[in-house]
């Protein structure tokens, strides 16, 4: 690895330091960016530390295109729930929002100039076919009719197929866990919904989002267990946002730990705290650290995993690549696979994406 | 320096080792590129435009390079990428030329926000600017490539800039690009046209490009107000027909034009409103290019 905080990284933790940058400067600090899905996040990082008004011309214009974008993004994700919410009224149980759009429901600073994809909700396992049905009436479709998919996620993952709304296009995902029920560990759902809390904007108290820790540990989940790390730092400036955000609670850490502990995400914490302060200078206590590091693998596993994240955790762009980043990101790959499905199920499942990977694809000019 | 400067074997050497600097209306693009017909297309229809090697700043980066694989000794292929992004898949490589075409316009509709981008031809005369919007088909480029060997300075064949700050057109000239009949009908309209490379079975059909004016090219950074919004239609054997249109359908088939409206949400209704305003708008049916350009000829001395 050519530095272990890229021009990204160090940026975005100190926004002050860009009143110094040369245009050459700026020209990789805004394709590192762009390439990691976090320019708006930096727009706004720079606009908050009053740093905006010093920023050259030319990087300037991609800068507030970002930020018009990232607040579009918003205002939609806004409307999506607003939707979500009538669309869902006939149904008597909560519905729990995860990800982006409990950042953006709930104001919370990973928010600011991100940019959303879809909308992902959790709801109680006995609900789901209502749920399902509810939504296939209120012209929502599956976005994968293929047989192999239905099945694929029916039976082992922790969700419905993806959908998506036939007249707005905007997606959604419905779980009834954060980890399929294959994977090495399946948190106990209800707990997570019982501690679950409303969120403004929701209406009759319907809507909800998950508990500070929950959120904490799902997005930790998500990035150091079964995620694919395609988006890897931008889920790592998630992470360390919420935990600047919500560690300013002296009670918070602890509790963090405790809840970890209780929903057997141990590890993905461990991950997790320790890339955030590694990367990011994620102010944690160094002894809240060292505790949560009796749940890091056994030596030598903990330096190779330190190895493969130190690669996958950095901007997707040429410029912070080394020979083996590659190799890592593949290797991340195949374990977030192992560790939501048991071999002899995973195996034919990733030989068929391959298979389709190489014939499907992406769209012609 | 202008890419005229170079000769071929410097500017080949250029644009395969660390890229050029374009600069190409606002925009400084960064290409990158080891295929020769791309530096050829370059050297012909690139001529008059200001480069840098390499820029010390880009708004966008591009490379094109051949596919790997097996499929490069029976069927070569070229592939795009957004400084390490490729949203399309691979075209053959005799393509590289218009591929590059395409995808900067792709590269502009999706960076540029501090613009309204139209899917339109544009030209200007005496500071006034004609927007001919309209799906593809319609015969926006062809209008244009004719207007632009008849006094009208070339924006763009392809898309108007509108800024969200100021309101006015940024020019973006570049390569008018013309497909199947237009290609001939053009030639005998304008003798003086340069083309670059012809090449057929395209996705479009067979695809030309025409060199923009150096006029144009040389004044690429003097903006322009809307005077007239207009929707053409060919169609073969009509005589000329001009339709007033109501400024409230005319901003409907612009917003429907608009590449980044779903982004802009407000700021993109106002500019487009403000838009349709400020210019006399029209519906347009022609077959006839001279017919046409009689009709363009009185909009510019102020009687249609």
């Amino acid at each position: 690895m050519k530095r272990l905080r890229s021009l990204l990284a160090t940026s975005l933790v100190e926004p002050a330091r860009c009143r110094d940058y040369d245009l050459a400067r700026w020209d990789l600090l805004l394709r590192q960016a762009r390439r990691a899905d976090l320019l708006g996040t930096l727009a706004e990082r720079l606009a908050m530390a009053g740093v905006l008004e010093t920023v050259p011309r030319r990087p300037a214009l991609h800068l507030a295109s970002a930020r018009r974008l990232a607040a579009r993004h918003r205002e939609i994700v806004r409307w999506d729930v607003r939707c979500l919410r009538e669309e869902l009224t006939e149904l008597d149980c909560p519905i729990v929002l995860l990800k982006g759009a409990a950042y953006v429901m709930a104001d919370l600073p990973p928010a600011v100039g991100r940019l959303f994809s879809d909308v992902d909700i959790l709801v109680p396992r006995e609900r789901l076919e209502r749920v399902e049905a509810v939504l296939l009436s209120k012209g929502w479709a599956f976005s994968k009719l293929d047989a192999y998919d239905q099945r694929y996620y029916r039976q082992w993952m922790h969700e419905l197929p993806p959908m998506h709304h036939t007249r707005r296009h905007s997606s959604l995902d419905v779980h009834h866990n954060i980890l399929p029920s294959t994977a090495v560990v399946t948190p106990d759902a209800r707990l997570l919904l019982e501690a679950a809390r409303p969120v403004d904007g929701g209406g009759d108290g319907r809507l909800a989002i998950l508990a500070p820790a929950d959120m904490v540990l799902h997005s930790a989940t998500h990035l150091f267990f079964d995620g694919e790390l395609e988006h890897g730092l931008r889920d790592l400036v998630d992470l360390d946002a919420l935990l600047r955000h919500f560690g300013s609670d002296g009670d918070f850490l602890p509790t963090l730990a405790q809840r970890a502990e209780q929903l057997g995400l141990g590890r993905p914490l461990y991950y997790a705290a320790w890339n955030c302060h590694r990367f990011l200078r994620t102010p944690l206590p160094e002894a809240w650290l060292q505790a949560l590091a009796v749940q890091a693998p056994a030596w030598p596993g903990r330096d190779f995993m330190q190895a493969c994240f130190d690669r996958a955790l950095q901007p997707d762009h040429a410029s912070c690549r080394d020979a083996f980043s590659g190799l890592a990101r593949w290797l991340l790959y195949v374990r977030s696979h192992a560790l939501r499905m048991p071999l002899h199920l995973l195996l034919p499942h990733l030989a068929r994406k391959a298979w389709r990977g190489h014939f499907g694809g992406r769209e012609t000019v | 320096m202008i890419i005229a400067d170079l000769d071929p074997a410097r500017l080949r050497r250029a644009l395969a080792e660390t890229g050029l600097g374009l600069r190409i209306g606002p925009f400084i693009v960064r290409l990158h590129s080891p295929i020769p017909s791309v530096a050829e297309g370059l050297g012909r229809l690139y001529g008059r435009y200001p480069v840098e090697i390499p820029p010390v700043f880009a708004d966008i980066h591009m490379s094109l390079f051949p596919a790997g694989g097996l499929r490069r000794f029976y069927r070569p292929q070229v592939i795009f990428s957004n400084d390490g992004y490729s949203p399309f898949k691979p075209l053959p490589l005799v393509q590289a030329f218009p591929f590059f075409e395409w995808s900067l316009n792709w590269c502009v509709a999706t960076h540029a926000h501090e613009y309204a981008i139209i899917h339109a031809a544009v030209v200007e005369r005496a500071g006034r600017v004609a927007i001919l919007a309209g799906a593809p088909g319609a015969g926006k480029s062809t209008l244009c490539a004719a207007l632009i060997h008849r006094g009208w300075r070339l924006f763009s064949d392809e898309m108007a800039l509108v800024s969200l700050s100021s309101g006015e057109i940024m020019p973006l000239p570049r390569p008018v690009s013309l497909k199947n009949a237009s290609i001939d009908l053009i030639r005998r309209f304008a003798p003086a046209a340069v083309f670059g490379p012809v090449s057929a079975d395209t996705h479009k059909g067979t695809v030309a490009h025409v060199r923009a004016p150096d006029d144009s090219v040389a004044r690429a950074g003097e903006p322009g107000r809307a005077a007239w919004l207009l929707l053409p239609r060919y169609e073969a054997g009509a005589g000329l027909e001009v339709q007033p249109l109501g400024r409230a359908r005319m901003l409907m088939e612009l917003a429907a034009q608009t590449f980044n409206y779903h982004i802009l949400g407000e700021a993109g209704f106002q500019a487009l409103a403000q838009l349709v305003d400020a210019s006399a708008c029209y519906r347009l049916h022609y077959s006839r290019l001279e017919e046409a350009m009689g009709f363009f000829e009185n909009l510019a001395q102020g009687s249609p």
